[in-house]
């Protein structure tokens, strides 16, 4: 299974990290030949410090091939441990 | 990336204080990502320069490599990257966005 195998890629490269896939191919179907739809959810020690868009980068970096290959498009959310305490849930 | 490319890319960004690389027009999207962008902009009143990546795959991929970002949209903020879709609607969302702008 694609998800299965990138979220080990995920929990590989960020050691620690809460990771969450979903695979929501199926709501884009159509152009699905052009890969999967993917929504990760990715909650890392490491973020802290980092900004929104580097956190981004440092998950497409870790996901590069795949993004070439299988991965069409990927639907992203990146939280440090504590400020997903604190404005998790927030509306 | 060439020299080029690069002035090319910095001028655009720096046309405008907001400036949004996407698929297609912000009058016509050509995907639901960058609708959603947009969608967003139009919501908050903002006014913001635009350039189409459709239509010039050189700079489709000269982009990509400036900014270490490989999906489009890609939303600037003084010249800065500051989110794709899913940044940008999680910042419209929290009203950072607005405030980041003003």
């Amino acid at each position: 299974m694609l998800t299965t195998e990138i979220k080990i890629k995920l929990e590989r490269a960020f050691p620690g990290a809460k990771v969450e896939i979903e695979d929501e191919s199926a709501d884009h179907a159509g152009h699905q030949a052009s890969g999967a739809h993917l929504a990760v959810e990715i909650i890392y020690g490491g973020f802290a410090g980092k900004t929104k868009v580097e956190q981004h980068q440092m998950v497409y970096q870790a996901l590069k091939e795949d993004l070439q290959r299988t991965v069409h498009a990927l639907r992203l959310r990146t939280k440090e441990p504590a400020s997903e305490q604190t404005t998790g849930e927030e509306q | 990336m060439n020299e080029e490319l690069r002035k090319k890319i910095e001028g655009l960004i720096n046309s405008h204080k907001v400036f949004l690389f996407l698929k297609g027009t912000p009058e016509e999207p050509q995907c639901g990502f960058s609708w959603k962008v947009v969608e967003t902009l139009k919501g908050l009143g903002v006014k913001f320069g635009s350039f189409d990546i459709l239509s010039d795959e050189e700079m489709r991929q000269a982009v990509k490599e400036y900014s270490n970002w490989p999906t489009y949209p890609q939303l600037y903020l003084n010249g800065k990257l500051i989110g794709g879709c899913d940044l940008v609607l999680e910042m419209a969302e929290s009203g950072e966005l607005k405030k980041l702008i003003e």
